[in-house]
């Protein structure tokens, strides 16, 4: 309760100071000195004034320190050399029990000499008698009306003026605040948004790419991949066995001959790639292996407008490879494509978009190696300086559209086509420190995961 | 000229390097090529054991019997084969394993070269001591073979006694005909010299800097008028079309010297208007208070039907032929199965879990080009001590008032994924466009979600 009265607003209102005092009490040898008589003092008045033989007087209880003490203070003398024997005579007539009577004072309360004290101490006739009590005054705001203190400033209060005779309690600033409740977006998703941006801001146009199953001609025949390509083995690509093909006749009849002949004997300035070009291997069905499909369909749609008109075009979506799974990687991932058609690009330009696109990214020093596709040539992969991993890191891949992929579509000559690539996963592992692509998608992502990730800010490493 | 170090005073014959970089050129193109050699098959041989001419025939397996490459005894073709079902070679043994005859290369004496395209003999195999060595080549694509060919010879060759020589050998077909190989053959082709620099953007190089450049990439050129003759060698039949020499130009000029411009080319740019419907409605389900999740498209067969007690449904989904896991089998027609799997693996997350998810599902469709088609798809879950129906039904409207749509409502249904009398069609207009309810108890039982849970999910195309 004393410390209650200390605590928070009440240490206001009442003082409490803690205090101790020091008392001596008697001990039960001591209660029976103020009772009886001291040892000393009952033994001299057992003493007669013929006397006493020393040892009848030694057969009393106490007899010893009794007689010791009796000795020291001189009232008791023992004659040796009496005829009966050694025995004790009064020295004194009288004597006062000085002890007894320092004892009742004790008791009583009384002052007693210091000194004294001691020795009654030594004796063990008192012992010491610690108290501990607070003294308790009435503080600088007493008040004899008892009040609780308010946690919070209330409707109530202001209604009716209350808080300003109200007190309240201290507030822990060390705390954290109320968990908030709220709703959350998918990380990768955030990124998404900040790419999908990117591309708004330079003019780029979406493709629309909800279209996850596409046949062999679109994913490959079209971007001149030759149809003995291993890509197009079972091992790298999902086939689908229902619906297994395409129908032939819902493929562009022209442009389809017109792709098959450039397969087998080139044509275009190319010398083909001099095979049997299949039409049941453009026919099956597979799941996309990459979204170039889609560029691919965009620019052969681009190419039957009566004039060529240039684009930059993007698309961010799903794709699907066969491969073999591991920390980072997974059946299906998501692939950043951009595109821009146009007379006489060179790669001068393409180095120059790719420039003016990583720039948003907060990554403004790129290196180009040579690179094999396909479907582009020239080719380049792209490189950046990563700081924290202290090293050049691939952060995409880059060309030309091939000739021989265009020209069949009714592109026109001057027209260059340049494109690049990166997946949308990679950069956010890196960005995030996710080591393990499962952790960022699929059913075993860790929801704190989500609730936890800060906005996303490409442009800031 | 520059580029080819004449005074190479390489040793002739074999070291352990150039013997594991001749082993390891016949995988790459074996691989590539050869298409993991369905293709194209190659096989090296130590010439001084075999003695020509040779002889590609074929002959019933049992008939077979030679000492197969690093094994000990000789065995028949099925006994050899026994063995390499277990080992590296078991990818290979298919090409042929149908056939009646399998195809062999024997010597003038009936030595084994080899069982193409599965495993030489060990006859002839080569060692750091052979001296000479005989390539041969089989194939189903006899273009393919000449280019395999060409490239192991013009890469061998230079660790010939006289470098960049090769023997050739006189093949005679079936019909009596014969050619020579290998052909080793160059051709000129003659490119302008100002179109050559249209694609790199090079600027600065004059057709006798050009000519270097493409020398020093082992395309000899040389200046011819306004033109350039460049000879393509056997080993460049990469060389399909003038844009493939324009980018050696760019490779040899050095892609990191070519100056960068952005191209002036103003556009404004549309979006699709799903993905941006679709990410609006993404922020209002977040605002709601909802947690984003990210599924995968696919999933197995019984996820889609016999799981969500409709086993009918499997009919309409899109299959996968050979798919490695039953977790490849389809492709998701509903969002149901990610969303259920992710509530299952997050046990530990305060209560109630409230999901959701806008992301294509795939369905047959015979109307398409390919047979299929995507829908945008928005699904949302709410698991917890109570069912939260009430919520996902607030959450409908809540939507619905967001998309501005005002003609539509909820219609019990019978569906037997849902709790009895506690399922619900979403109709827009006059067509069901999705549908909501309490999810059946032996639906959470397949899919290890031990809460009761709602969930809402339609089709978002309708609104876009």
């Amino acid at each position: 309760a004393v410390v209650s009265t200390q605590s928070g607003h009440y240490g206001r209102d009442i003082k409490a100071e803690q205090k101790q005092i020091s008392v001596w009490e008697l001990t039960d040898e001591g209660k029976s000195f103020v009772a009886n008589g001291s040892y000393e003092f009952v033994l001299y008045s057992a003493v007669t004034k013929d006397g006493i033989l020393q040892k009848e007087l030694m057969k009393m209880p106490n007899a010893k320190i009794g007689f010791s003490k009796a000795m020291t203070l001189g009232w008791l003398v023992i004659d040796k050399k009496h005829e009966d024997g050694p025995t004790v005579f009064r020295k004194v007539d009288d004597a006062t029990d000085v002890v007894k009577t320092m004892l009742e004072d004790i008791n009583t309360q009384k002052k007693v000499d210091e000194k004294k004290i001691q020795d009654l101490k030594k004796r063990k006739l008192i012992t010491p008698v610690v108290t501990k009590f607070y003294l308790v005054t009435k503080g600088t705001s007493f008040n004899t009306q008892i009040e609780r203190p308010e946690a919070d400033l209330t409707a109530d209060m202001l209604q009716d003026g209350s808080w300003k005779e109200k007190s309240f309690k201290e507030y822990n600033f060390k705390a954290k605040g109320a968990p908030i409740t709220s709703g959350y977006l998918h990380p990768l998703l955030k990124v998404r948004t900040e790419y999908r941006r990117i591309f708004l801001d330079m003019g780029f146009s979406e493709m629309p790419t909800n279209k996850f199953v596409e046949n062999g001609f679109w994913n490959f025949d079209a971007l001149f991949q030759p149809q003995q390509h291993p890509a197009r083995d079972a091992h790298d690509t999902f086939f689908i066995s229902n619906p297994e093909m395409t129908d032939a006749s819902k493929l562009p009849a022209d442009y389809l001959e017109k792709v098959k002949s450039t397969h087998e004997n080139g044509g275009y300035g190319s010398t083909g790639y001099n095979y049997d070009w299949k039409i049941s291997e453009a026919q099956k069905n597979i799941l996309r292996t990459h979204t170039t499909a889609v560029s691919a369909r965009m620019l052969y749609k681009l190419a039957q407008q009566e004039e060529f008109r240039p684009v930059k075009m993007f698309s961010i979506d799903r794709v699907f490879r066969n491969e073999t799974l591991d920390a980072t990687h997974l059946a299906e991932f998501h692939q950043i494509e951009g595109l821009v058609a146009d007379r006489n690009l060179t790669l001068g330009h393409l180095i120059g978009i790719l420039y003016a696109f990583f720039k948003k990214l907060g990554i403004e020093k790129l290196k180009f190696k040579p690179a094999y596709n396909p479907y582009t040539e020239p080719s380049m992969e792209i490189f950046s300086y990563h700081p924290g991993l202290k090293k050049w890191v691939e952060i995409g891949n880059s060309g030309m559209f091939r000739p021989e992929m265009l020209l069949p579509m009714g592109i026109p000559k001057d027209v260059n086509v340049i494109a690049w690539g990166l997946s949308l996963e990679r950069p956010t592992m890196i960005k995030y420190g996710i080591n393990n692509i499962r952790e960022l998608i699929g059913h075993k992502v860790n929801l704190n995961m989500v609730q936890e990730n800060p906005i996303c800010r490409l442009n800031k490493v | 000229s520059s580029g080819i170090n004449a005074e190479w005073p390489l040793r002739p014959g074999l070291t352990e390097d150039s013997y594991n970089s001749f082993i390891l050129l016949q995988d790459k193109l074996h691989q590539n090529i050869g298409r993991e050699r369905s293709l194209v098959s190659i096989g090296t041989h130590d010439l001084d054991t075999i003695q020509g001419p040779f002889k590609y025939h074929a002959l019933p397996p049992p008939e077979i019997k030679f000492q197969p490459l690093n094994q000990d005894t000789v065995m028949t073709a099925p006994q050899m084969f026994d063995i390499f079902r277990k080992n590296y070679l078991k990818p290979y043994l298919q090409i042929i394993e149908s056939s009646p005859v399998y195809p062999l290369i024997t010597d003038v004496n009936g030595t084994v070269l080899s069982l193409p395209p599965v495993i030489n003999g060990n006859h002839s195999k080569i060692s750091l001591s052979t001296r000479n060595i005989f390539i041969e080549v089989t194939a189903k694509d006899r273009k393919k073979a000449g280019i395999v060919l060409d490239t192991i010879c013009g890469a061998f060759s230079e660790y010939c006694t006289t470098p960049h020589t090769i023997e050739a050998v006189e093949i005679v077909q079936a019909d009596g005909s014969t050619f020579s190989s290998p052909k080793m053959g160059s051709r000129i082709e003659e490119y302008d010299s100002a179109e050559l620099c249209l694609k790199s953007g090079i600027k600065t190089a004059t057709p006798e800097q050009l000519a270097d450049l493409l020398t020093k990439m082992c395309l000899r050129a040389s200046v011819a008028g306004e033109k350039l003759k460049v000879e393509i060698g056997p080993t460049r039949h990469d060389i399909l079309h003038q844009c493939d020499v324009e980018e050696d130009i760019a490779i040899a000029y050095g892609y990191n010297n070519i100056p960068q411009v952005l191209p002036d080319l103003y556009t404004i740019a549309v979006e699709q208007d799903v993905n941006k419907l679709s990410d609006s409605v993404r922020e209002e389900l977040a605002r709601c208070g909802f947690t984003e999740v990210l599924t995968f498209s696919l999933c197995s067969r019984d996820d889609v039907s016999v799981n969500l007690r409709i086993p009918e449904a499997v009919g309409g989904a899109v299959q996968i032929s050979n798919p490695k896991t039953f977790e490849f089998q389809v492709v998701r027609t509903t969002l149901l199965p990610g969303m259920l799997k992710t509530a299952s693996c997050n046990r530990n997350m305060p209560l109630p879990l409230k999901l959701f998810e806008v992301s294509d599902i795939v369905v047959k469709d015979t109307l398409t080009e390919t047979g299929t088609k995507n829908y945008r798809y928005v699904c949302a879950l709410f698991a917890g001590k109570t069912s939260g129906f009430e919520v996902v039904h607030g959450l409908l409207d809540r939507v619905m008032l967001m998309l501005d749509v005002k003609d539509y409502h909820i219609q019990q249904t019978s569906d037997p994924m849902f709790f009895p009398g506690r399922g619900a069609d979403i109709i827009l207009g006059t067509k069901k466009i999705g549908h909501l309810g309490i999810l059946h108890p032996e639906v959470l039982e397949k899919f290890d979600v031990t809460l009761p849970c709602s969930v809402l999910e339609f089709n978002l195309d309708p609104f876009v």
